[in-house]
């Protein structure tokens, strides 16, 4: 029996296709933990992308994912929380 | 797709793409790709048979999603995406047909079609991008955009009255009408599904920012600042009497499910009527179809 | 190319007295079209109308749009869901569907559009007929592009080329147009349809192969890409922009230049198979009449005349005016004297009559501006001004 206090926190790995990226700063703005900070970098086309700040604190929320007009990043359950869960784990 | 695919470093979403064509060419900050995305995961999550399905686009930014989604996808002409819509829809009943279109498109040029779909009750879903502006040509004044907004062709702002959508589409017979904010991420996601589950004209709006010209001709910030905005400015009322659904310049934005309810399509109307006049002589078109 | 018999539910077997636009919408069903989306216009309303008391009985659709625009748009969208279509309209309708039927031509939808031509320009004379709308229907949409049109002369030929319109259609999947008029169209004669068995009809060429190979404008050996429809599976995209072969838009020159290529030469190159005409005493004329459609009735009576007067007058009954019998008529310029061209317009086939006559013969023009058809005195007159 699993009780409430006992619930692991998913964790997330974020993956970002930084020359897909265009700067819109949306994953950075809306990412609930801060994960995401824009960097100094420019990417292929001139943009600066966002770069994973923290993470630790990656909940596996996929807002980013979600947000992302360019399809960009995503989020991918990290491997050892992924036991009893099914292959498209979303909520 | 493949859950190791995944690790691997490929987005989900590309089974849904066609990646041969991305980048796309919407601006940094539209609110366009973000309403793809919403789209791709109510595609996934409803678990419609995605070859059965097939998307119409007009012209305009919008209009450039059909290039975008693998789907059977169109890329027609200029608010004509509806009428192809429906003669796809009638040749062949078992489609899912979604309309994917702009505000300029499916609201001005293709204005009469619109109301007669839904007059009909044509079995579509239609998405509606609404940027108030025509923004592939350059930003020019739409039928949705506010009064006293800048356009390239209202250079001095806009002194027409526009469109209120939700409330043209109740008006002409649509079954369901929502309205959302591209921030709005899963809640447009679920009134999509909603809208595949059911039968008949559905209308779900999404406003979006449109960073290149709505924003910048009238000096409201770039694409997260517009975003952030227009999902401040809303307030979710589900149920909410249409007429009462006009959008200010830059002011409150009312979103939510306003209509949802079951009427029977413009299939079901002819078999029915056909069937009960011709008897014998007439066979119900379409067959079965959910 | 896939020859199928006729559906026999759709065919009317037997000896008829119909009017050309009911013989139109005899034709479609009997080539098996099961899509019929339009508006209605004078004097082409009966077809729309025989249609929907006929199409719901075989088992097709029949959905009145609320204007033209939306008819063609409609009719494109039903085309790539996989049926034959047709709509049939007139002159001001016409117009409107221009833009469309470019969309058309891009996409490479096989589709029939009858156009029931009356007095124009605009309103014009709804009830009366016309014949001008023969340069629209080559020249109507903007942009270049290749269509076939065929005329017929009466209400049989009416039944007759609406079948071969199809298979034009579907064969060289390009807009193949039937171009009555008022007289043709509301002129009631015997029609006779055979039994569905000795209908040919031609179905577009499917494409069978795997889902992730399918390219829907790439040229076969024939010039002509296979087809495939919405709902098979092959996620295809298509689209009204310049493409490439994977119906994806290619916004540039080169793409441009192969894409109006073909578009044009898969008509041009073809003309000799599309190409039909009524040759009648041509071999030793030295004045030929050149006529199509209502005004080739009118023509026979004042031909008549002239060959009794000793004039050695040949005729061409023009069956497709486009592709236009170029090689034919520079062919025939080159051994008679003059032609003679009367249509029911102010002067537009015989403007191609003078340029593939390459100035060897004079193109005698006999116009009549609409409203009504020729005088065979009119036209027996320019037969004898042209031999003196």
């Amino acid at each position: 029996m699993v009780y409430f206090g006992d619930l692991k926190e998913k964790k997330g790995k974020i993956h970002i296709d930084k020359d897909r990226c265009k700067g819109c700063g949306f994953c950075v703005e809306y990412c609930p933990k801060d994960v995401l900070e824009m960097s100094e970098e420019f990417n292929v086309k001139g943009y600066h992308p966002p770069y994973i700040k923290n993470e630790d604190e990656c909940l596996y929320c996929q807002l980013c994912e979600t947000i992302c007009p360019e399809f960009a990043i995503f989020v991918t359950l990290k491997k050892e929380e992924e036991e009893g869960e099914k292959g498209e784990s979303r909520p | 797709m493949k859950e190791e695919d995944r690790h691997k470093g490929k987005n989900p979403i590309e089974d849904l793409l066609r990646m041969d064509r991305i980048p796309h060419i919407w601006c940094p900050g539209c609110g366009i790709g973000v309403v793809v995305t919403s789209f791709a995961e109510a595609l996934r999550k409803s678990e419609i048979d995605l070859d059965k399905t097939a998307i119409v686009s007009g012209i305009g930014c919008t209009g450039r999603v059909a290039g975008y989604v693998k789907l059977d996808s169109f890329h027609t002409t200029h608010g004509r995406a509806i009428p192809f819509a429906t003669g796809l829809k009638l040749a062949n009943p078992e489609l899912k047909v979604v309309v994917f279109s702009g505000d300029g498109d499916l609201a001005g040029i293709g204005g009469n079609h619109f109301i007669h779909a839904a007059r009909r009750n044509m079995d579509l879903v239609v998405i509606c991008v609404n940027n108030f502006n025509y923004a592939m040509t350059g930003g020019q004044v739409a039928a949705t955009t506010p009064t006293l907004a800048n356009a390239s062709t209202a250079p001095y702002g806009n002194y027409e009255y526009p469109f209120s959508l939700p409330y043209l589409a109740e008006a002409s017979g649509a079954t369901y009408v929502a309205r959302w904010t591209a921030l709005h991420l899963r809640r447009v996601t679920k009134s999509i599904q909603e809208a595949f589950g059911k039968r008949g004209f559905s209308f779900i709006e999404v406003i979006t920012p449109c960073v290149t010209l709505y924003a910048r001709r009238n000096r409201l910030g770039d694409g997260l600042n517009l975003l952030k905005y227009y999902y401040e400015k809303s307030e979710i009322q589900h149920g909410a009497d249409t007429r009462t659904l006009d959008i200010k310049y830059q002011g409150k934005l009312v979103v939510g499910k306003f209509v949802d309810k079951e009427k029977p399509t413009f299939l079901d109307c002819m078999n029915e009527h056909l069937g009960k006049v011709l008897g014998d002589k007439y066979k119900p078109y379409g067959g079965t179809h959910d | 190319m896939k020859k199928v018999k006729a559906d026999p539910k759709g065919v009317l077997t037997g000896a008829h007295y119909l009017d050309g636009d009911f013989s139109l919408a005899e034709g479609a069903l009997a080539a098996g079209c099961r899509f019929f989306a339009g508006y209605p216009i004078t004097p082409s309303t009966e077809t729309a109308e025989r249609f929907s008391e006929r199409i719901p009985t075989v088992g097709g659709v029949f959905i009145q749009m609320e204007d033209e625009l939306a008819s063609m748009a409609a009719l494109i969208g039903a085309s790539w869901g996989g049926k034959k279509v047709m709509t049939v309209t007139s002159g001001p309708g016409f117009s409107l569907m221009m833009e469309n039927i470019g969309l058309a031509c891009m996409m490479e939808t096989p589709l029939v559009i009858a156009n029931v031509q009356r007095g124009g320009p605009s309103t014009g004379l709804p009830t009366l007929t016309g014949q001008q709308d023969m340069m629209q229907v080559r020249w109507g949409s903007h942009g270049d592009y290749e269509i076939i049109a065929l005329v017929p002369d009466s209400p049989q030929e009416c039944f007759d080329l609406t079948i071969e319109a199809f298979n034009l259609s579907e064969l060289y999947r390009v807009p193949t147009f039937v171009m009555t008029d008022e007289c043709v169209g509301h002129m009631t004669e015997k029609v006779v349809i055979p039994p569905a068995e000795e209908i040919e009809l031609v179905e577009r060429k499917w494409f069978k192969g795997p889902k992730d190979k399918y390219l829907p404008y790439k040229p076969d050996k024939d010039m002509i890409p296979f087809m495939v429809k919405a709902g098979d599976g092959y996620r295809f995209h298509s689209t009204g922009l310049t493409r490439d072969e994977r119906g994806y838009p290619a916004i540039n020159a080169e793409f441009q230049d192969v894409c109006v290529r073909h578009l044009v030469d898969k008509i041009n190159m073809n003309a000799d198979k599309i190409i039909r005409l009524e040759e009648d005493e041509t071999d030793n004329a030295e004045i030929i009449v050149i006529s199509y459609g209502i005004t080739s009735r009118v023509t026979t009576k004042a031909v008549q005349k002239a060959r009794k007067a000793g004039i050695k007058v040949g005729t061409i009954r023009l069956i497709t005016v486009w592709p236009f019998p170029e090689k034919r008529i520079k062919e025939l310029a080159k051994k008679i004297r003059a032609f003679v061209v009367p249509e029911i317009n102010y002067g537009q086939i015989v403007l191609e009559v003078e340029r593939c006559a390459f100035g060897q013969a004079p193109a005698i023009h006999v116009p009549h501006c609409g409203g009504w058809v020729h005088d065979p005195e009119d036209i027996f007159k320019a037969i004898k001004e042209a031999s003196k």
